[in-house]
């Protein structure tokens, strides 16, 4: 199968996964959409992580920075969807272009710490500019209008989850094209051997900048999204814990992956769904081992796990067929 | 000028604090290489244990934080041999913050779990309780008790580093590892032995700091950004740059919450910003391990 042959058949796995959902489970259509605009979150990551190599705690900068610029919007300017998207995007975009070229001057923990710096910046910001982001309370009153002028936000939340749904395809296929484009190659290139690629020519700097300004727009969009679908925005999305989530997330499923990102994302909420409705601290323990344990025994995370079994399933086929 | 006094003394005996749990994480990150975001829990479980032996057992205040620190020790060794061994090596990053992230998962559950999810307090004994008269000002006794214990740990480090034979290793190992393997240095032992006087400086952070950062089981994930703070602005692997760095970061802090409380975070976090962009390494440079 040729590559391109291979994202479409990923992307329209997913489209149908996620209709198949919506049959399913009619009665957790809410938890459905947060699934979907998270896992755009958790790509916007992979997109810098997997693909470039920068280990970051400061990705709910970009992901509430989009969520703020379109809530804000949406209260007090538009209220067309798509108009909001492309706000959320392009405020995530900016943010990410202004504080790259900051951050990705270092390396290690001086990077982990820059990155964490900005968020908390960001949060303090938008907790004390109360009188525009609503503070601690949280940025409500967003009602956008229909999708397009066509589909009406409904009581069930038909109509948010099919929209972050549509969404999150559309999003994976540009990020499929993204990671397959000569830039995306280069940024690879820059994960494995940054003076190689400073010899053959390239700006190392430049190309991770732009990978992470192109994060920006992704998480900005997720962050957008969720402004859209929930109808609001609160301050733990731009938190420090938000940004380590997403990363656990990403290494769940398999970082460097576009689609570890989607099934890490569906693995771990769902399981927070189940946990976190008992007590906290057994989500938190169950969390804590399940790291640990994928660290140290399964450093690829479910996708790789899965791809090994995969192989190995086909070449027992392949051994058996040969022997008939 | 009574501001400026008590900014000073706060100041001063926060950043002592803040110095005696981070200078742990500051040596295992230049030695070892490792970002470990557990070094908190580790702070957190010596606190829990002096207040569970005091408040439960009965135990005088010296003895329960002597036992503490011990068995702090005691429980983290076996991680270093079976978890951190794994991840040393400034190549897995990613593996190390998502590692030690989880451990500290599992400590803060476990934490809650063993002792609650309510407020701890460690009693203090009556020597530690009152005022110190110096001239014209009186000092609480316990910021003063906290400060010289400070005072006594740079030093007590110094002596260490400068003038013994496990400081000229450590040191060896510090600048090149795998040279100081080849000279016959056991880097093992050495690792080890670094990792247990790390934790142990971290409990008693945690149990003489108990009044300062609040004892409760999110302390593991709500400090570590301060700790980490202290020694990326210190340098990784410096004692004097982390003394340095801690006794900045404590009286900035400090001086912020008395003086511009509602913007106090933001200038922390504009300062660390500024500082990390200008000197990536540190501003306190590395000179000695």
């Amino acid at each position: 199968m040729s590559p391109h042959l291979r994202d479409a058949a990923g992307a329209a796995t997913l489209a149908a996964a996620g209709l198949a959902a919506f049959w399913l489970f009619p009665e957790d259509l809410g938890l459905l959409t947060r699934i979907a605009a998270t896992a755009l979150y958790v790509l916007s990551l992979d997109l810098v992580l997997g693909y470039c190599g920068v280990a970051t705690l400061g990705q709910a900068a970009l992901f509430g920075t989009g969520a703020y610029a379109a809530g804000i919007a949406a209260v007090h300017l538009v209220a067309e969807p798509m108009v909001l998207l492309l706000i959320g995007g392009v405020a995530g975009g900016l943010i990410a272009l202004a504080t790259g070229a900051l951050i990705l001057r270092a390396h290690g923990l001086a990077l982990l710490m820059l990155t964490i710096a900005v968020t908390q910046m960001a949060h303090e910001v938008a907790n004390k500019a109360r009188w525009i982001t609503g503070g601690s309370d949280g940025l409500s009153g967003i009602a956008p209008d229909p999708v397009l002028g066509l589909f009406r936000f409904d009581l069930y939340g038909r109509t948010s989850y099919l929209f972050a749904l549509a969404v999150l395809v559309v999003g994976l296929l540009v990020a499929q094209r993204i990671v397959r484009s000569p830039f995306g190659l280069a940024c690879r290139g820059v994960r494995e051997d940054p003076l190689r690629v400073a010899a053959l020519g390239g700006s190392p700097r430049r190309y991770l900048i732009g990978m992470y300004t192109i994060s920006g727009v992704f998480a900005g969009v997720a962050g957008a999204l969720t402004a859209v679908s929930t109808g609001i925005v609160g301050l733990d999305s731009l938190g420090f814990s938000w940004s380590a989530e997403a990363l656990v997330m990403l290494v769940l499923g398999g970082a460097g992956r576009l689609y570890g990102a989607i099934i890490g994302t569906v693995a771990f909420m769902a399981i927070h769904h189940i946990l976190a409705a008992t007590d906290p601290f057994h989500w938190m323990l169950f969390i804590g081992l399940f790291l640990m344990g994928v660290v140290l025994f399964a450093p690829g995370g479910i996708a790789a796990a899965a791809e090994r079994a995969l192989e190995r399933a086909a070449g027992w086929l392949r051994r058996a067929g040969a022997r008939a | 000028m009574q501001t400026v006094l008590g900014i000073a003394i706060d100041g001063v005996a926060y950043g002592m604090i803040l110095f005696i749990i981070s200078v742990g994480l500051s040596v295992t990150l230049g030695l070892m290489r490792v970002v470990n975001l557990a070094h908190g829990a580790f702070a957190m479980v010596g606190g829990y244990l002096a207040s569970f032996a005091a408040q439960r057992l009965g135990l005088p205040f010296e003895a329960a934080a002597a036992g503490a620190i011990l068995l702090t020790v005691v429980l983290a060794l076996p991680l270093e041999r079976l978890l951190y061994r794994r991840i040393y090596g400034s190549a897995n990053e990613l593996a190390q913050v998502l590692l030690t992230i989880g451990l500290t998962f599992v400590v803060v559950a476990g934490i809650n779990y063993l002792f609650g999810p309510t407020l701890k307090r460690i009693p203090l004994p009556g020597y530690l309780e009152g005022v110190v008269e110096l001239g014209p000002k009186a000092i609480p006794t316990h910021r003063a008790f906290v400060i010289a214990v400070g005072m006594a740990a740079i030093a007590g480090l110094w002596w260490l580093l400068e003038r013994t034979d496990f400081g000229v290793k450590l040191r060896a190992a510090v600048d090149d590892p795998a040279m100081a393997a080849a000279l016959g240095i056991r880097t093992e032992r050495l690792y080890a032995a670094t990792f247990a006087l790390g934790v142990g400086l971290a409990a008693l952070g945690g149990i003489l700091g108990a009044e300062l950062l609040p004892l409760e089981p999110y302390y593991a994930i709500r400090y570590i950004v301060l700790f980490l703070a202290v020694v990326a602005v210190g340098g990784a692997g410096s004692v004097f740059g982390s003394a340095g760095a801690a006794l900045a970061l404590g009286i900035v802090d400090t001086a912020g919450k008395y003086l511009i409380p509602d913007f106090g975070e933001f200038f922390f976090y504009a300062a660390m910003i500024l500082i990390l962009f200008r000197w990536p390494n540190g501003f306190f440079r590395r000179r000695t391990a």
